[in-house]
């Protein structure tokens, strides 16, 4: 039961580094999403509804559920080279007819800011493959690597590895930001790409290479880092 | 010449004086240690900023550097592109003076005396030092290519150092007649950044495929192949269809020669006259390293554990003038050995903590709109060199998605190095 509010804690770290405004309130985003459960589902529900299923959404190629019979223009963007995001998603839901013209879908768009910022804040907790980060479960992991103790001063080092392209303030620009995570998160994420579980090349190969106390010295860093 | 007075360190006075109470190996002599950085750019700049960003006002950290805008090279391919403007490739030292001490000095290092541990800069001024760090960068090897000598780089312009030289190149690329020729005379290795000159030749085709779709771009190299030459030719024959002919060592492609004035190029004894010649010539470490007497051949030689000389222990080389072993010289490697370096020569100095050296590379190359690949590799320290541990490397029949994800990352990239530079 521990799952749930370790999610949360995690879409709203990732939130609060990318958006720097407002903390995304779930909450808020639970109740907005209540606009779109007559066309979409997410979660256990699985079942075909007139829209796509919104679990995996970030980090989703537009238009790529197979089967599913999007507009043309949808599957189009999606083959250009469209992929969900917390950024595309904004720019989406603010005026999706401007975004996509003759998408299917007929909602007017969302145009508080705020409102977008937490709507989708909640979708994310439904996408463990987010472009960007997401925790996954910490309870698949060996406990006894869950219970090291990083050494932070050997993580500062370590971390000029990561520096290179994850910025120390948090900015994310192209490369997620991986400070303020929770750390059990971080150290999940790093064994999923040393695992080779979580596709990314370069990840795969920074990881690959460090040993549990060297992951768990760079999670207890970041996840205290405030520059 | 205030400049040269060390600074004093404001608000931090606290971290500092906890860390001056550690073992401080070098400070008894002259108080504070004291480190000199030539050359500012990727591995001088983020040594300079490790340094005196990790030791709180412990070491002395002077950075010497003659431009006050350090304009990358990386991404200058891009700007032949028409995908960054060139101011995005221009920084400023002042964060690096004023957020973590470091005394910046522009100026050109023009001696160094190893024994007495003094440089002299072009103005006159003496810095002693403890510990010398030399990033200078490259220099380029007299009569590497027949007919062309710096002087000349005007006409012929390399564009291997950005800024005038880049905005030079552009505005030949675009003054080109239609239907012209834009020649490239390839580096042989090893010479900084090596998918430069063949990323610079998707990003010219780019250019000329919107403006002057029917010219032609000839490639002559000393070389029988590149970096990541498959994912080159591929997109060429995509993007670019018939434009691009490369001409390798086994055709002749060694085998040049350049007049500057008549603007030829003549290639195994065939003679083509060209509207754009971009001569990058074989490369050596930045001259002050010779001078330092740091540089066996061409380059300096050091050890993989803390890229100190294999000549003395008191001066560290970083980046493209280093002959380290396995790592390609990039921006991404320079940084990522300053790191170690930085570590290491704060250990001396301070008594603070070392940690064994890591080090990484990727080298993304943009090959068209949203078309990027990438490759890179991690490293580690062994007695003899740096030595490759693990690599990857983007696929051919990749898809759109994936490459536009790659350029995507790219500028990522960017931003986060040079904040790790110069924020
Ligand atoms: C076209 C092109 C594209 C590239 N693309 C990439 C890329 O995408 N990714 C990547 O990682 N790398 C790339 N590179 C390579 C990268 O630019 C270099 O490898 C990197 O800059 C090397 O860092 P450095 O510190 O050794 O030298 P530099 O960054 O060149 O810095 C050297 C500095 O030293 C100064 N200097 C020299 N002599 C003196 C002296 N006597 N006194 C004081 N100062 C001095 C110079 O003014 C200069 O600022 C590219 C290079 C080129 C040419």
């Amino acid at each position: 039961m521990a799952k749930t509010p370790r999610l949360l804690a995690s879409a709203a770290a990732l939130f609060l580094a990318v958006a720097a405004q407002a903390e995304p309130d779930l909450e808020a985003g639970a109740k907005l999403f209540s606009k779109c459960t007559s066309c979409h589902q997410i979660g256990s529900n699985t079942k075909k509804r007139v829209g796509p299923n919104l679990n995996e959404l970030n980090g989703r190629i537009a238009g790529s559920i197979e089967d599913f019979p999007y507009s043309k223009s949808m599957t189009k963007a999606g083959q250009e080279g469209l992929i969900w995001t917390n950024e595309t998603l904004d720019e989406f839901l603010a005026d999706p007819k401007v975004y996509i013209p003759k998408t299917r879908m007929s909602y007017r768009g969302m145009k508080d800011p705020e409102d977008r910022l937490n709507l989708i804040a909640y979708l994310n907790t439904f996408s463990a493959n987010m472009a960007s980060h997401s925790a996954g479960d910490p309870h698949d992991l060996d406990p006894a690597i869950l219970a090291l103790v990083g050494d932070k001063e050997y993580g500062e080092y370590l971390s000029g590895d990561c520096k290179t392209c994850h910025q120390a303030d948090g900015s994310a620009e192209g490369i997620p930001p991986i400070t303020g995570w929770p750390v059990d998160d971080f150290v999940y994420v790093m064994h999923a790409y040393k695992n080779k579980d979580r596709n990314h090349p370069v990840m795969q190969m920074m990881a690959g290479r460090l040993s549990n106390e060297e992951i768990a010295a760079l999670a207890a860093y970041f996840a205290d880092l405030e520059e | 010449m205030t400049e040269f007075n060390r600074r004093l360190f404001l608000g931090t006075s606290t971290a500092a004086f906890g860390l001056l109470a550690a073992p401080a190996v070098m400070a008894a002599a002259h108080g504070k240690p004291r480190v000199v950085v030539i050359g500012g750019g990727a591995g001088g700049a983020t040594a300079a900023r490790y340094i005196a960003k990790d030791s709180d006002g412990a070491i002395d950290v002077t950075l010497v550097e003659p431009s006050r805008t350090y304009f990358s090279c990386f991404f200058s391919n891009l700007y032949l592109g028409g995908f960054k403007e060139m101011d995005d490739l221009g920084h400023t030292y002042g964060v690096l003076a004023s957020k973590h001490g470091v005394n910046v000095v522009h100026d050109w290092a023009v001696d160094v005396d190893p024994d007495g541990k003094m440089v002299t800069l072009a103005g006159g001024s003496k810095l002693p030092y403890d510990k010398l760090i030399l990033s200078p960068g490259i220099d380029f090897v007299d009569d590497a290519v027949e007919g062309w000598s710096v002087a000349e780089q005007n006409k012929m312009p390399h564009a291997y150092k950005a800024g005038s030289q880049t905005e030079l190149l552009k505005a030949q690329i675009m003054a080109m007649p239609e239907g012209g020729t834009f020649a490239m005379v390839a580096p042989p290795n090893p010479f900084r950044c090596p998918p430069g000159p063949y990323e610079r030749v998707s990003m010219v085709a780019h250019t000329l495929k919107a403006n002057n779709p029917t010219a032609k771009i000839i490639i002559a190299d000393p070389k029988e192949k590149f970096s990541k030459q498959g994912l080159f030719q591929e997109g060429w024959n995509k993007h670019y269809a018939g434009m691009i002919d490369w001409i390798g060592a086994d055709f002749g492609g060694a085998n040049v020669s350049v007049d500057a004035d008549a603007m030829t190029v003549t290639i195994d004894g065939e003679e083509t006259k060209v509207d754009v010649c971009n001569v990058i010539p074989a490369m050596k470490a930045g001259r002050i390293a010779d001078m330092a007497g740091v540089t066996d051949g061409n380059w300096a030689p050091v050890n993989a554990i803390d890229m100190s000389s294999k000549a003395n222990a008191d001066i560290h080389v970083l980046g493209d003038s280093s002959q380290q072993g396995d790592m390609p010289k990039s921006g991404f490697s320079a940084n990522s050995q300053a790191k170690v370096c930085a570590n290491a020569v704060r250990g001396a100095l301070t008594g603070s903590r070392v940690f064994p050296a890591k080090f990484s590379n990727t080298c993304w190359s943009l090959i068209d709109t949203d078309d990027g690949v990438k490759v890179g590799a991690t490293y580690e320290a062994t007695d003899e060199k740096i030595a490759q541990v693990d690599g990857f490397i983007s696929s051919t029949g990749e898809d759109s998605a994936t490459r536009k994800a790659t350029y995507e990352e790219s500028e990522g990239w960017y931003s986060g190095i040079v904040a790790d530079m110069f924020s």
